[in-house]
């Protein structure tokens, strides 16, 4: 077991590494910023006392060096914009994207759940079809195109939940959140369910797939020639042996939530990392841009060796063939 | 995505298509094909959006780029208002330039479709090669690819485009160059394993042993065996990067305002959609899910057509 952890974590370090060396070069291949952070006005002893103060008149391989150097340290350079430190400027914003993504969560477990079951045990009926039909939609339309529409209809036509931003947040426990105000409720809604929407008819498909397989086990079999309730059978028996696909899909699927954030936050003008990712592109504002993309590819390769770390501990056959092959 | 692992074994037990004597195996599967009614509507659709966004510049009552056919008077109007100067009727509306939004879908829509098409082809192409190569070469560059293709299904399709093309910079050839590399993987992942079966049959034993060319085996003889389960994937990828360039769009990463594709049509919309201005957002937005929806429905037939086993 501890041959396999050492080589995954080295692995994990590698992928960071290569990633790192990837993200530095693509995003500083983008077009110069000063031209946009200057006045227009400003002449070439300005320009090049700014790009002095940025460091931007430094070779590209020296800037690199000075990027691993501070980014071993935890600093991932000072945003262009705001002239303050973009790793500091993200963890801000971490708390709200976070909330959004594990709001839009339980909502695709505690919504999903159920109606891919209740497929799955009436899988020819109206209902059952329409979940399916549904889950359809919800896989194959645009992400942004469903937010949009759930604008459309829940804020413009009729007018219950705010079109966007982030409602106000209370401190409990410690903890800041729009949670616990009824306010930061009613603005997380609508960004929560469209980010859950993909995610749910994942869920559905999963749990109707193993509904049906469960059904048809002879422990359910057993259960229900001993006169157990349907609520009992369905909501013990059935239920517990689904639950472990659905979870595994999830626990990878966080990172991707993570991700996806991006999109609904712009669509909602929702203050997260992901709107501060876009706005940063379109300023030029590269330490914002690099330091975000550090931080989802730490938190995808985290993700992943917990995950993978988790299968090994579970189950034998995968540590034994690694460390053999 | 679940259900297919568990049939897999499914198809050493299906058994092969039996042909009568004439009958070519294209149209069994055309046939088959057609026994589906959603399917049938998916196609004719898509055939009706395809000859609309070919037949652009001659169908519309205006050239949405042509700066002299714009009236910045007509701007914002409601779907059913009338040009006052050629009298022609804005079915869906116009946009705040008073551009025609049914001129302007149509419009968007051929640039959509290309985009997806042409990057799910390149794709396509780039994929299979290293896919087929991967499985019939074996050995280290196989373990090679497939560590990069795991990588790169590791993270999600968007992130991957978002930082392309934040480098890149806005451009049609250069969406069609991220979607080609977000893409690629799932193709060379997909003919990986169809190979990797198919190499072991008879037909490829007895193929090397007339002591045929190598490219000879893979193309003539090992490739098209592996076709149908990438047809299969290629449609509904079309799909994906439809709606993949929309998003990036609709981001403002993605197309230049001058050739805007329907994701960006939305894009424009969206800021009118607060105020009430619902069609400049919503049509191109019902154009765009109509489209997807067609594709998919005739992917999804084409997957029971072309893969008994992965029915269910």
């Amino acid at each position: 077991m501890l041959v396999y952890l050492i080589r995954r974590i080295a692995q994990a370090m590698l992928v960071i590494a290569v990633m790192a060396t990837l993200v530095f070069f693509a995003v500083y291949a983008i077009g110069n910023p000063i031209d946009v952070l200057a006045s227009p006005q400003a002449d070439q002893i300005e320009l090049a006392a700014i790009s002095q103060r940025l460091g931007l008149d430094r070779p590209l391989w020296e800037q690199f060096g000075i990027f691993v150097g501070n980014a071993l340290r935890g600093d991932l350079g000072t945003s262009f914009v705001y002239a303050e430190p973009a790793a500091k400027l993200i963890l801000q914003r971490l708390p709200a994207t976070f909330e959004l993504a594990f709001t839009a969560l339980a909502i695709a477990v505690f919504l999903g759940i159920p109606l891919g079951v209740y497929a799955g045990l009436n899988p020819d009926s109206l209902g059952g079809r329409a979940v399916m039909g549904g889950s359809i939609l919800g896989f194959s339309l645009p992400n942004f195109w469903q937010g949009l529409m759930l604008i459309l209809v829940f804020a413009v036509i009729l007018g219950w939940l705010p079109a966007g931003g982030r409602g106000q947040t209370a401190t409990f426990l410690g903890i800041e959140s729009a949670l616990f105000t009824l306010d930061g409720l009613k603005h997380l809604i609508l960004p929560a369910l469209n980010l859950a929407l993909f995610k749910m008819a994942l869920v559905i498909r999963l749990a109707r797939a193993g509904t049906r397989e469960v059904a048809l086990q002879d422990y359910v079999r057993f259960a229900r020639a001993k006169g157990l309730s349907r609520s009992r059978i369905v909501g013990v028996h059935i239920l517990k042996n689904i639950l472990i696909p659905v979870v595994t899909i999830l626990g990878l699927e966080l990172g991707s939530m993570i991700a996806f954030a991006v999109v609904t936050e712009t669509v909602f003008s929702y203050p997260g990392m992901g709107k501060l990712l876009i706005d940063s592109i379109g300023r030029l504002d590269r330490p914002i841009v690099v330091a975000y993309l550090m931080l989802t590819v730490v938190i995808f390769v985290v993700i992943n060796l917990v995950v993978d770390i988790i299968y090994a501990a579970i189950d034998p056959r995968v540590r034994l063939s690694e460390v053999k092959g | 995505m679940t259900d297919t692992a568990a049939p897999a074994n499914a198809a050493l037990s299906a058994p092969p298509p039996v042909l009568d004597a004439g009958e070519a195996l294209w149209k069994r599967h055309a046939l088959n094909f057609l026994k589906s009614p959603a399917a049938v509507i998916g196609l004719v659709i898509l055939t009706v959006m395809i000859v609309l966004a070919l037949a652009a510049p001659w169908i519309t009552p205006q050239n949405p780029y042509d700066l002299a056919q714009l009236d910045i008077l007509d701007g914002t109007l409601a779907p059913g208002s009338k040009n006052a100067t050629y009298g022609y009727t804005y079915w869906l509306g116009t946009d705040d330039q008073g551009r025609d939004m049914l001129s302007g879908i149509i419009y968007g829509l051929r640039i959509s479709l290309t985009v997806g098409v042409v990057a799910t082809l390149i794709a396509l192409t780039i994929g299979t090669s290293l896919g087929v190569a991967a499985a019939y070469a074996g050995g280290r560059f196989d373990t090679i690819l497939m560590r990069i293709v795991d990588l790169q299904l590791s993270f999600p399709g968007i992130l991957v485009a978002l930082v392309l093309l934040a480098a890149f910079g806005r451009g049609i050839d250069k969406v069609i160059v991220s979607l080609v590399i977000v893409q690629w993987a799932y193709y060379a992942r997909t003919v990986r394993g169809s190979a990797l079966v198919e190499r072991r049959r008879e037909y490829i034993e007895a193929a090397r042993c007339l002591a045929l060319p190598r490219s000879r085996v893979i193309f003539k003889h090992l490739l098209p065996n592996c076709l149908p389960p990438l047809i299969v994937v290629a449609t509904v990828q079309v799909a994906h990067a439809i709606a993949l360039e929309a998003t990036l769009s609709f981001l403002g990463v993605g197309v230049p305002v001058t050739e805007p594709s329907l994701g960006m049509l939305i894009a424009k919309g969206y800021h009118y959609l607060l105020s009430g201005k619902y069609w400049i957002a919503t049509f191109p937005g019902i154009a765009l899910v109509i489209a997807i929806i067609a594709i998919n429905l005739v992917g999804d037939r084409l997957r029971d057509v072309l893969n008994p086993r992965l029915s269910h």
